[in-house]
């Protein structure tokens, strides 16, 4: 077992895991945030993706050893009860979402693409879309929601 | 039951894009999928499987794995044998030509003494932890004695030595046909243009983002077993698992698919996995979970098509169509899986007539087991099959006769409905050339041309493929079904209860994991109670909740929602008796509208909450006419399948030098019949057209043909489409409603991977100036053309 100490969505986590524990284990098994979500195994569909100090990464390709003193976020740590973030809005607006379950995985990879974009324009956020994978909806709306979202979140 | 006239209302909810009630917590990551739950005291399952696709089980022993710590239990065959639980039925009787019924060949839920594809589960491990049941089952040591493999369907059928169930020989589960044979040889005969195709219907993977899961836990003392699974139609689970395999009583048996992240079909099976799970449960006396990793979805989520077929249209010489016979063999993997007898029959050779008059149809179809998956419905089972064969004929046909592809499609078109098919349907209603109209003018393909020169002087091989299908959803007529060979029949129930401060719950056996089913069955009771979205609840997947239901798959919501249509009548019809009773007029006078009942008879008016109030209160109620509160129920059952159609244009462009495909452009138009919610409806177009490129250009399961293992098993390996390979798609709606429910709708799940995998292929091979490639069109095969032309 290994001692992991996590700020996860603003909030100080100690927690005692298995030293193979994936990031994405401790927050789902441990941590409840059951918000991001394992799709793959082989970090290859994106739906687990947070941030890590500020980056979007692949929590299923992390041990959680590794995140230990960082910064992570999550879909829950976006937004809040009484309103969402620009971007979770903009997918909803745009229905850039059918099932979800990828939905949170899309949604922080699209802010690190802001982050690190900036403007966005449509081929960049196909070409930027390649490690994560939706099935329900042909990604024509995730891409239409992204860019409205990186818009919004331009003008607050 | 004659059907009613579909009513479109013009209400301000149902038609248009009401934003979905889901996404709020979709999007804040607050759905609640199978893994999310973790029970008090849960422990773990991973499955033993057969890494040999055909071998025979010498001896299993888990004296290992069963002594690690944490270790609770170890499930094998011989527990399932010993408890008596039968082996996997399929929902489907098909007979053969020669009037024998198909051979079904045993598939239990654990392996007994042979496996026969890779992935069958072979045993159960349950431990404390997840990883503890992973390291364990990797302990447990099965001798298997490697057997003869086949994973092609013509292999199977051609090579006798590999039996894959000792009581079929030949591999065949059955030989049917559909048609009429002698009029097919007879138009041949006499026909001006025959054209025939070979063609293979690639096989696809499902690969709903989320995987399978299931969490099943046993109550001993009050013999109540609990079974979480994500699954598209988990209220008709139950009187399965109850009634088939008697895992606890139909009154005891709660099942619950909360939110499910995709399904495609693949999340509507029997599998033995989620039965293994309950069983276990109760074995262990504590909840059992099991999430699937992917590389177990690959190989055993059922895969979709795998045909391999031989067509023949006969044309006269103005270019109209007098036959088609057609040749099948369907893969249908190792075993027949829930509804494998009926995709490549039913779903499949009905829909042969396409959108044309075809006077003469005639389809033999063998069914052929292999060491393979076993293969049931995918987004269109059976359609997408059917589909491709007609849509690429038709073109095969046009090129051979020098009609344009549209002018052809034109010309056979079927003009007037309802339509008897020669293939049992009765096509509903459509205006086939009006989609053709509005998807060439959306495609603009009055100027392709112009735009073959442009790409062609950037060195790029431009082409443009039509394709128009027509397909049957909206399952089912009972009747029909059980005419058909169905085991059971498919209405929908929908039950609305109104609570005193007026607000509403539909509650339903449809199945939304996707579609939006909790915003657009609500917009139905909204527009029909004028009472604003929020005020309304669409409750699904828990047996706790919803008496009865069949489930969501094969494009069918439109029978749910006109359920609940019918339901909110009922409770119309009741208010007005309330109200009649509340402002002492005649019922006659009383009228509803816009949430507000009225009477000719006064000026006093009642709204819909101050109805409902009275209903539950009933104060002074006449209690021996009216019954106090305020619930209908509904059971809807369609006269006919209803049959969306469409036509797309797919425009390709070609780098010869690499062989690589990008769809540049595509357009559609559809006819789903009335639209529910248009952005919702957009968003099912993208998806299914999205799956039916992949399918044309990338995705591909493939077998290694020596030991029949999966060499796609991984999204390392299959090839998923993704957002930088697809361009934007153009759509248009081209509704006639249906006469097959009140609502007048059709469905559109599935229409996008029907009619998009032969116009990309048809714009392929436009593009490249060849009768056929087969599908997946890989840049290798391209490129091999490409240079096979220029050398030649």
């Amino acid at each position: 077992m290994v001692q992991v100490t996590l700020r996860v969505n603003g909030k100080e986590a100690e927690l005692d895991l298995p030293g193979r524990a994936l990031l994405i284990h401790a927050l789902r098994d441990h941590l409840r945030l059951t918000g991001s979500h394992i799709g793959c195994d082989t970090s290859q569909c994106g739906a687990c993706t947070v941030h890590v100090d500020g980056k979007a990464i692949k929590s299923c390709a992390m041990l959680a050893a590794e995140a230990d003193g960082c910064e992570v976020t999550t879909i829950e740590g976006l937004g809040s009860d009484a309103a969402l973030h620009p971007m979770q809005e903009a997918f909803r607006q745009h229905h850039g979402l059918q099932c979800g379950y990828c939905t949170p995985g899309m949604i922080m990879l699209a802010l690190d693409m802001v982050a690190r974009h900036g403007q966005l324009d449509e081929p960049t956020v196909r070409e930027e879309l390649d490690g994560n994978l939706c099935r329900c909806t042909g990604y024509q709306n995730i891409v239409s929601a992204i860019l409205a979202g990186a818009d919004a979140m331009a003008h607050v | 039951m004659t059907p009613e006239a579909p009513a479109i209302m013009a209400g301000t909810s149902f038609g248009r894009s009401v934003g979905r009630v889901e996404d709020a917590r979709l999007v804040r990551g607050k759905g609640r999928y199978v893994d999310d739950i973790i029970l008090p005291d849960q422990s773990y399952a991973a499955f033993v499987r057969s890494p040999y696709a055909h071998a025979r089980l010498a001896s299993i022993d888990t004296a290992d794995a069963l002594g690690r710590p944490g270790v609770i239990r170890i499930v094998t065959g011989a527990d399932v044998a010993a408890a008596g639980l039968p082996p996997l039925p399929c929902g489907w009787m098909i007979h053969s030509t020669d009037g024998a019924p198909m051979k079904m060949g045993v598939r239990p839920m654990l392996a007994q003494d042979v496996v026969r594809y890779v992935g069958e589960p072979v045993a159960i491990v349950v431990a404390d932890t997840r990883d503890l049941a992973r390291d364990a089952a990797e302990a447990v040591l099965v001798d298997y004695e490697e057997l003869d493999v086949t994973a092609d369907c013509a292999d199977a059928l051609r090579d006798t030595t590999v039996q894959i169930h000792a009581d079929i020989p030949g591999n065949r589960a059955f030989d049917w046909d559909i048609g009429n044979a002698a009029a097919v040889t007879d138009a041949f005969a006499s026909a001006a243009h025959v054209v025939s195709l070979t063609l293979r219907n690639n096989r696809l993977i499902p690969n709903a983002i989320e995987p399978r899961a299931a969490n099943a836990v046993w109550n001993a003392v009050d013999e109540q077993l609990t079974l979480y699974m994500a699954h598209q139609n988990p209220i008709g689970m139950r009187a399965f698992i109850a009634g088939y395999y008697g895992l606890a009583a139909e009154h005891k048996l709660r099942i619950v698919s909360p939110d499910v992240g995709g399904g495609f079909g693949s999340k509507a099976h029997n599998y033995p996995e989620e039965l293994a799970i309950a069983f276990a449960a109760k074995l262990v006396d504590r909840p059992v979970k099991w999430t699937a990793e992917r590389t177990e979805s690959f190989l055993t989520d059922a895969h979709g098509r795998d045909h391999l077929t031989t067509a023949e249209l006969a044309l006269d010489s103005d270019g109209r169509f007098l036959a088609l016979r057609v040749d099948t063999l369907a893969n249908i993997g190792a075993y027949l899986s829930s509804s494998g007898a009926l995709v490549p029959t039913y779903m499949y050779a009905t829909m042969l007539s396409g959108q044309y008059v075809i006077p003469a149809i005639h389809c033999r179809v063998r069914a052929i087991y292999t060491n393979t998956c076993p293969v049931d419905a995918y987004r269109g089972a059976g359609r997408p099959e059917a589909a491709y064969v007609v849509e690429r004929i038709v073109n095969v046909a046009a090129e051979r006769i020098g009609l344009d592809q549209a002018e052809i499609r034109r010309r056979n078109f079927i003009t007037d409905f309802p339509y008897q098919t020669p293939v049992v349907y009765e096509y509903d209603s459509g205006d086939y050339t009006r989609s053709l109209n509005e998807a060439l003018a959306l495609a603009d393909y009055a100027g392709f041309p112009a735009r073959q020169v442009e790409a062609a002087a950037r060195g790029r091989l431009r082409g443009i493929g039509i394709a128009a299908y027509v397909e049957a959803c909206g399952i089912g007529p009972s009747a029909k079904l059980a005419a058909l060979g169905g085991g059971a029949g498919m209405w929908e129930s929908a039950e609305v209860r109104v609570h005193p401060m007026g607000t509403v719950e539909v509650l339903t056996g449809a199945h939304s994991h996707g579609q939006g089913h909790q915003t657009t069955f609500a917009q139905v009771a909204a527009d029909r109670f004028g009472v604003p979205i929020e005020k309304i609840s669409v409750v699904q997947g828990d047996t706790d909740r919803i008496q009865a239901g069949t489930g969501t798959y094969g494009s069918r919501a439109s029978v749910g929602m006109s359920a609940t249509l019918r339901a909110c009548d009922s409770i119309i019809a009741k208010g007005k008796a309330i109200v009649a009773h509340l402002i002492d007029v005649d019922l006659e006078t009383v009228a509803f509208s816009d949430g507000i009942f009225s009477s000719s008879a006064t000026n006093r008016t009642v709204a819909f909450a101050e109805m409902a109030y009275a209903a539950h209160t009933a104060a002074g109620f006449p209690t021996d006419q009216i019954e106090p509160g305020l619930v209908a129920t509904s059971f809807f059952d369609p006269p006919n399948f209803t049959y969306p159609s469409g036509v797309y244009v797919c425009e390709v462009e070609i780098d010869p030098e690499t062989g690589t495909t990008d769809v540049v452009a595509f357009s559609a138009a559809d006819d789903f019949g009335t639209v529910a919610n248009p952005m919702i409806v957009e968003g099912q177009v993208h998806g299914g057209v999205t799956q039916g490129i992949g399918q044309a250009l990338w995705e591909n399961a493939r077998h290694d043909p020596d030991t029949a293992q999966l060499l796609t098993a991984s999204f390392m390996d299959y090839g998923m489409p993704r957002a930088v390979s697809l361009p934007n798609y153009k759509l248009v709606f081209t509704p006639t409603p249906s006469p097959s429910n009140p609502l007048g709708m059709k469905g559109c799940g599935e229409a996008g991977a029907i009619g998009a995998p032969p116009a990309v292929i048809n714009a392929i091979c436009n593009a490249l100036g060849v009768t056929h490639i087969d599908m997946p069109a890989a840049p290798e095969t391209i490129w091999r053309l490409c240079q096979a032309r220029m050398s030649s």
